[in-house]
């Protein structure tokens, strides 16, 4: 059994996976070696690695399983856009344009998982994802009755359709119902995911080893001994809860500022998305943070990369999910790469090395 | 004045009367023990006096202080620290964090200079890491920091939520059964720690205990629980050669 954890260095190869990754990817783009549809799924799956890094500080450090995180960065989604298209002629700088927007997303998403999280948390288990997972639809289900426009007078909302907004002869309809909100300014780009990657690892993996995220993961290994020594159980949960939330809503403005019509399917934003994302998680590593990178990157990929095999495609990616699983999960396997391991490998290689020199 | 004063205590789940009209007063500095059959509302006035259950009738002061229904952590906050029958450590946390997270409210920063990694998160982590140290030297646990807390073998993990409870830095320690599941040698190291914890930290100390010959060796005073109702109390000789004891719980 493997009983000394490692530290230190852990985060560091974290941050390290990521840096490189981006690096040959800007190689290959520059020496034109990336196709076009490869190039045009950087940014997704930027925004999959931070939904499944986030819904890891709610699965993994936490202990709580949340089924609607899809609910969550649609929120940011749909907020984000919608002050990107306000302020469209107000704030022409893209770059501050954007950060403002994904400061909004968060917050706004972070706001709503503090709401939920409020009277949800006090639940466990099972009925937290069944609040969860209705969250989730609801959000879907309003974005996709919801019209919006603006004109001089401010933001009208309606319920109804388009023409029921009462819009001034200047004004212009933002979300269109089931349409949802069309081209929003592509701010996004794989750049800047690459750094709301790094900035999302390094608020999870700091706040990890920190006094609050020993207090979180004290309540998720034992809540009554985390109460008995004086842990304020609806604090810590509300705040890995929130915070998840307000991540997600990062990847959410991240999303929308990068497809030209965001609408809110069961694909994008439903119960699909969120099983998805639980699927990242639960494939890295349950509270595993360099898995859920690796299990978002390669999940995401896979789709498009087998789109080759036409009819066959989703059930390579079935195989592909159940040999992820095993190789994950199953005992002997996980024997299997313990012995193997490289760091084992260098051990061995140590030993027999000093065995030469002693001889 | 008692250190502890707990008066006319009382509780019932349903039909059951749990625990009724106990009363006892402890002296600062006092090792006491409670002992009874099982079944008799041993940890469930533990749970009471944690404010994991709410009395139906009775007080319990601490230190003059009325602490009776205050939610279990502010009784923590007030200096009443625990361990448990079945142990309840933080399985995948190391055993330093264990100890750590008993430190969580004696030493402050919040979470965004915890994010931001500002100065006085190392500043607090360091104070954290000697504290933590120190507490693990008295436990002969220094060597085994970092483990994960469920690779340690069963005395050890019975000895860690004894540092942690302590690391709460209370007045009052309730050990629930902490001799439990060990053998006669283990028992015996324990009997030493108990001793240790009381002289090193200056601590009032309630057990709950099945094993006579610990009882006997190192509590000053007891008091013996049968179907929730007091059987008598008083100093430990007395108590275990009192006829009505032995017959309601040492057999013969």
């Amino acid at each position: 059994m493997k009983s000394k954890i490692t530290k230190g260095k852990d985060n560091l190869i974290t941050y390290g996976i990521v840096l490189i990754s981006y690096v040959i990817a800007q190689i290959l783009i520059s020496a034109g070696q990336m196709s076009y549809l490869l190039q045009g799924l950087l940014v997704p799956i930027c925004v999959s690695v931070i939904l499944a890094v986030s819904l890891n500080l709610t699965v993994g450090i936490l202990g709580e399983l949340s089924l609607g995180h899809a609910g969550f960065m649609c929120l940011g989604a749909y907020f984000g856009a919608i002050f990107t298209h306000c302020m469209k002629d107000i704030i022409t700088f893209s770059p501050l344009r954007f950060f403002l927007a994904l400061l909004i997303g968060a917050v706004v998403a972070g706001f709503f998982g503090f709401l939920i999280g409020m009277p949800v948390l006090r639940l466990r288990g099972d009925y937290l994802a069944i609040v969860t997972l209705a969250f989730g639809e609801i959000i879907k289900n309003v974005a996709n009755a919801l019209y919006l426009g603006i004109d001089r007078n401010g933001l009208h909302i309606s319920l109804k359709d388009s023409l029921s907004l009462n819009l001034e002869e200047d004004g212009t309809v933002i979300i269109k119902g089931a349409q949802g909100i069309i081209s929003t300014p592509r701010d996004a780009n794989f750049t800047i995911g690459v750094i709301l990657i790094l900035i999302t690892l390094f608020i999870i993996m700091n706040l990890v080893k920190s006094r609050d995220g020993r207090a979180i993961m004290a309540i998720r290994d034992n809540r009554i001994a985390a109460e008995s020594i004086g842990i304020n159980i609806t604090k810590y949960k509300l705040m890995a809860f929130s915070l998840s939330a307000a991540l997600a809503g990062i990847a959410g403005v991240l999303y929308s500022h990068n497809i030209s019509s965001l609408v809110a399917t069961t694909n994008t934003f439903g119960y699909n998305m969120s099983i998805l994302i639980l699927v990242y998680v639960v494939l890295g590593g349950i509270g595993n943070i360099r898995g859920s990178i690796i299990a978002a990157a390669i999940l995401t990929l896979l789709p498009e990369v087998l789109r080759f095999l036409d009819e066959q495609r989703m059930l390579i990616y079935a195989i592909v999910l159940i040999a992820m699983m095993l190789f994950r999960w199953s005992p002997q396997i996980i024997a299997w790469r313990e012995q193997h391991s490289l760091k084992n490998l260098l051990q061995k290689f140590k030993k027999t090395t000093s065995k030469k020199e002693v001889r | 004045m008692a250190l502890l004063e707990v008066t006319n205590l009382s509780i019932s789940f349903g039909g059951l009367r749990a625990v009724e009209d106990f009363s006892v007063s402890i002296e600062k500095g006092q090792l006491y023990g409670l002992i009874g059959p099982n079944g008799a509302g041993k940890t469930t006035v533990f749970n009471l006096l944690t404010g994991v259950y709410k009395p139906d009738e009775g007080l319990i002061h601490l230190e003059g202080k009325n602490i009776t229904n205050l939610r279990t952590i502010d009784i923590n906050k007030e200096g009443i620290a625990r361990t448990f029958q079945n142990i309840r450590l933080f399985k995948n946390l190391t055993v330093l964090d264990n100890v750590k997270a008993g430190l969580h409210n004696r030493y402050h920063y919040s979470a965004i200079e915890g994010i931001l990694r500002l100065p006085r998160f190392h500043k607090t982590e360091k104070i954290m890491n000697e504290k933590a140290y120190e507490l693990l030297k008295v436990f002969e646990l220094e060597g085994e920091a970092d483990y994960l807390a469920a690779n340690l073998p069963y005395g050890k993990q019975r000895k860690l939520e004894i540092a942690r409870a302590l690391a709460t830095g209370p007045r009052l320690l309730l050990l629930d059964e902490p001799a439990a599941g060990m053998n006669p040698n283990e028992t015996k190291e324990l009997m030493d720690t108990i001793r240790f914890v009381r002289k090193e930290f200056d601590m009032t100390i309630l057990l709950i205990e099945h094993d006579m010959k610990l009882v006997a060796g190192i509590c000053e005073e007891l008091t013996v629980l049968n179907f929730g109702k007091i059987l008598t109390s008083g100093e430990t000789s007395e108590v275990l050669n009192d006829s009505r004891v032995i017959t309601a719980y040492l057999g013969e």
